[in-house]
C-alpha cells in the first residue's frame, strides 16, 4: 500500500530523475571532498613519499634523492629482518588468539545472558570506556603489578608458590603480549557484541525447540552468524599488533623487536631511507593480511 | 523469573574478571599516586600523601606537562570539530553513490589500518622535504584526522544504515528545500550519534601518539610528555600525572555520555506529539 503511494507521488517528467541524479553526484562529490582532501594529504601523500624515499640513499647526517635498491637489497638480506617480521607475527597470531577468545566470551554473555537492556548498555560502557583513555598510561600502569617486587611476586611468595621473585613477568614477551591484550580486547568485544545483537532470537527459540544443547545453539547457530563481527574485530587487533612500536619497546624495556620497533630504530638514527623502505614492506605484508581477510566480509554491510 | 542457568554464573564471574584485568591496573596506580613522600613505584605504600600532585605543579620537576596539556585539549578539540564536520558530510554524500565511492571508502579503510608509524614517518618527511617546520597544529593536526575520520565516518554509516528515509521524504513532499531538509530533519534526528562522534574525535586525539610522535614538532603534546617521563622519572609523580589525566579522560567520557543521555530523554519526552491533539 505504501509503495503504491510512493509511485504516485514521484516526479513526471520523464528526464526528471536524470537531471536530478547529475546535481546529487555533484552534491555527493562536494560532501565527500572534506574527507578525500584530508586523506590525499595526510594519508596517500605520506605513502606516496615513504616509497620514493625507499630509494634514496643517506648518508650519517642526511639523505639525498637517488634510485637504487640498496635499502631493499639491506633489508632482504639481513638475519635480523626475518626473524623481526617472524616475531611480528607470532604477537599479533597470539594476542589475536587470546583477545578474540576472551572477546567473544564477554560479548557472549553481554549480548545473551544479560537480560535487561539498560544492563546490556552500562556492562557494554564499561568495557569501551578504556578505550577512549591512555594507552600509555596504561600500559605504566602494569608496572607496579609486573615489577620484580611488584604485586605478583610478592603475592605468589606470600601464597609460597614460588621462592624467587620471577624475572619473566616484566619486559618480556609475556608482558608484550599481556599489554596488547589488554589494550586490544575490546576492539573484539565491540564488533561481535553489534552482530551478536543482531541475531533473531527466533533462531535460537527453534534451535531450542528443535532440542539443541545451550552450547549446540553456540556453536551452530550464534557463532557462524557471529563470523562478520569476529572478522572486524580481527582486522582491528592483527593490524594494530602489526603496526605497533610503542608498546613492544615499553613492556618490553627495549629488549624485544617488531618490525615497527625497526623502523623507529632506523629514524632516531635518521636513516630515513631505510626506514622507508621495511615501513613499505610492512604496508604491504599489512594490506594483503586485509586482503585476505576482507574476503569474508562485507564491513559496509556490517555497521 | 525463571532460574539462571550454571552457565549464567561462570560467563558472569569470568566477565567480572575481565573488568577487573581491564581497570585494576590504572586502579592501582592511582592508589600509589598518594603515596609518601619517601614512597616507590610499587607497594608498600610509605605513608599517604599529596606530595607527587604537589610535584606536578612545580614546573621545574617534570617539565612542561601544563603547556603539554593545554595544546593537547586544544588539539583535541579542534580535532574534534573537524572531525563532526567531515564526517557528517562524507557520511550524507556515501548515502548515495558518487564517482569514487567505493575507493574513497577503502582509502578510508585503509587510513584506519595502516600502521600509525608510516604516518608519522610520511608526514615528517614531507614536511622535512618541502622545507616546512613539522608544528603540532599542522602536520600533528592532519597526522590525527587520519585516525579519527575513519572512526567517525564508520559511525556515521552506522547512523544512516539505520535511518528512516520516510522522516526526509516527507519533509521534501512538504516542500522543503535539500538544505532545509538537512538542517531541520536529518541534523536533528542524527544529533546524539553526533555527540558520540566527537567524543571519538576528542578522545582519539588527546590519547594519540604513534601518529602525533614525528609530527608534533619541538612541543609536545601530553601522551609524547608523558612517554617522555617514563624514560627518564623514576618516581610515582608519573602514576599521579597518569592518574590526573585518567580523571580528565573519565570526566570528558562522562560529559559526553551524559549529555547523550539527555539528548534521548528529552527526545522520548518531546519528540513525538501522537495522541495529543492539536
Amino acid at each position: 500500500m505504501t509503495e503504491v503511494a510512493r509511485e504516485v507521488t514521484l516526479p513526471g517528467p520523464v528526464d526528471a530523475p536524470r537531471r536530478k541524479s547529475v546535481g546529487a553526484g555533484l552534491i555527493g562529490w562536494l560532501q565527500a571532498m572534506p574527507l578525500a582532501l584530508v586523506l590525499v594529504f595526510f594519508l596517500l601523500a605520506p605513502i606516496v613519499m615513504i616509497v620514493i624515499v625507499s630509494f634514496w640513499g643517506a648518508t650519517e647526517f642526511s639523505i639525498y634523492p637517488d634510485f637504487q635498491f640498496d635499502n631493499y637489497a639491506f633489508l632482504f638480506g639481513s638475519d635480523v629482518t626475518y626473524r623481526v617480521f617472524f616475531a611480528t607475527f607470532k604477537y599479533a597470531a597470539i594476542t589475536w588468539a587470546l583477545t578474540l577468545a576472551i572477546g567473544f566470551t564477554v560479548a557472549y554473555f553481554l549480548a545473551f545472558h544479560v537480560r535487561s537492556q539498560s544492563m546490556q548498555i552500562a556492562l557494554f560502557l564499561l568495557c569501551t570506556i578504556p578505550f577512549w583513555t591512555s594507552n600509555i598510561i596504561r600500559m605504566i600502569s602494569w608496572i607496579p603489578f609486573l615489577g620484580r617486587n611488584g604485586i605478583a611476586n610478592s603475592t605468589l611468595i606470600d601464597w609460597g608458590l614460588i621462592d624467587q621473585p620471577l624475572e619473566w613477568l616484566l619486559y618480556s614477551d609475556f608482558s608484550v603480549i599481556l599489554a596488547f591484550v589488554h589494550l586490544y580486547t575490546l576492539f573484539m568485544v565491540v564488533p561481535i557484541f553489534n552482530t551478536m545483537m543482531r541475531i533473531d532470537p527466533v533462531l535460537l527459540e527453534a534451535a531450542r525447540d528443535n532440542g539443541a544443547s545451550g552450547f549446540q545453539s553456540l556453536v551452530h547457530v550464534i557463532l557462524p552468524l557471529t563470523k562478520p563481527g569476529i572478522m572486524i574485530g580481527t582486522i582491528f587487533v592483527v593490524t594494530l599488533v602489526m603496526g605497533d612500536f610503542i608498546t613492544v619497546r615499553f613492556m618490553s624495556g627495549s629488549q624485544r623487536a617488531n618490525v615497527g620497533r625497526l623502523i623507529s630504530n632506523d629514524i632516531s638514527l635518521l636513516q630515513y631511507p631505510s626506514a622507508a623502505a621495511t615501513a613499505v614492506i610492512l604496508l604491504i605484508t599489512v594490506l594483503m593480511v586485509i586482503g585476505i581477510l576482507l574476503r569474508f566480509v562485507n564491513i559496509r554491510k556490517e555497521l | 523469573m525463571e532460574k539462571r542457568p550454571l552457565s549464567f554464573w561462570f560467563l558472569a564471574a569470568f566477565f567480572i574478571l575481565f573488568v577487573v584485568f581491564l581497570y585494576g591496573p590504572t586502579i592501582t596506580i592511582a592508589i600509589l599516586s598518594f603515596q609518601g613522600p619517601q614512597g616507590g613505584l610499587t607497594f608498600p605504600m610509605r605513608g599517604v600523601s599529596f606530595h607527587w600532585f604537589r610535584d606536578l605543579f612545580q614546573e621545574q620537576a617534570v617539565g612542561d606537562i601544563w603547556g603539554a596539556f593545554r595544546r593537547s585539549l586544544l588539539l583535541g578539540l579542534m580535532v574534534m570539530v573537524t572531525t563532526v564536520v567531515v564526517s557528517v558530510m562524507a557520511g550524507l554524500a556515501f548515502r548515495k553513490r558518487f564517482y569514487g565511492s567505493g575507493l574513497l571508502f577503502y582509502v578510508a579503510i585503509t587510513s584506519l589500518v595502516i600502521p600509525s608509524i608510516l604516518i608519522s614517518l610520511g608526514i615528517g618527511l614531507i614536511f622535512n622535504q618541502l622545507g616546512l617546520k613539522v608544528h603540532w597544529a599542522t602536520s600533528g593536526f592532519g597526522a590525527q584526522l587520519t585516525w579519527t575520520l575513519p572512526f567517525g565516518l564508520l559511525i556515521m554509516f552506522a547512523v544512516f544504515n539505520r535511518f528512516d528515509k520516510s522522516f526526509e521524504e516527507a519533509a521534501r513532499d512538504q516542500g522543503a528545500t535539500a538544505w532545509q531538509t538537512i538542517r531541520h530533519v536529518v541534523l536533528p534526528i542524527i544529533a546524539p550519534s553526533l555527540i558520540g562522534v566527537a567524543l571519538f574525535g576528542f578522545t582519539l586525539s588527546y590519547d594519540e601518539f604513534a601518529r602525533t610522535l614525528l609530527t608534533s614538532g619541538s612541543y609536545n603534546t601530553l601522551p609524547l610528555e608523558v612517554f617522555g617521563m617514563t624514560t627518564n622519572v623514576t618516581s610515582p609523580v608519573i602514576y599521579a600525572l597518569g592518574t590526573l589525566t585518567t580523571v580528565f579522560s573519565f570526566a570528558i567520557i562522562g560529559v559526553f555520555l551524559i549529555s547523550a543521555w539527555v539528548m534521548g530523554k528529552r527526545r522520548a519526552r518531546l519528540g513525538s506529539d501522537a495522541g495529543k491533539g492539536v
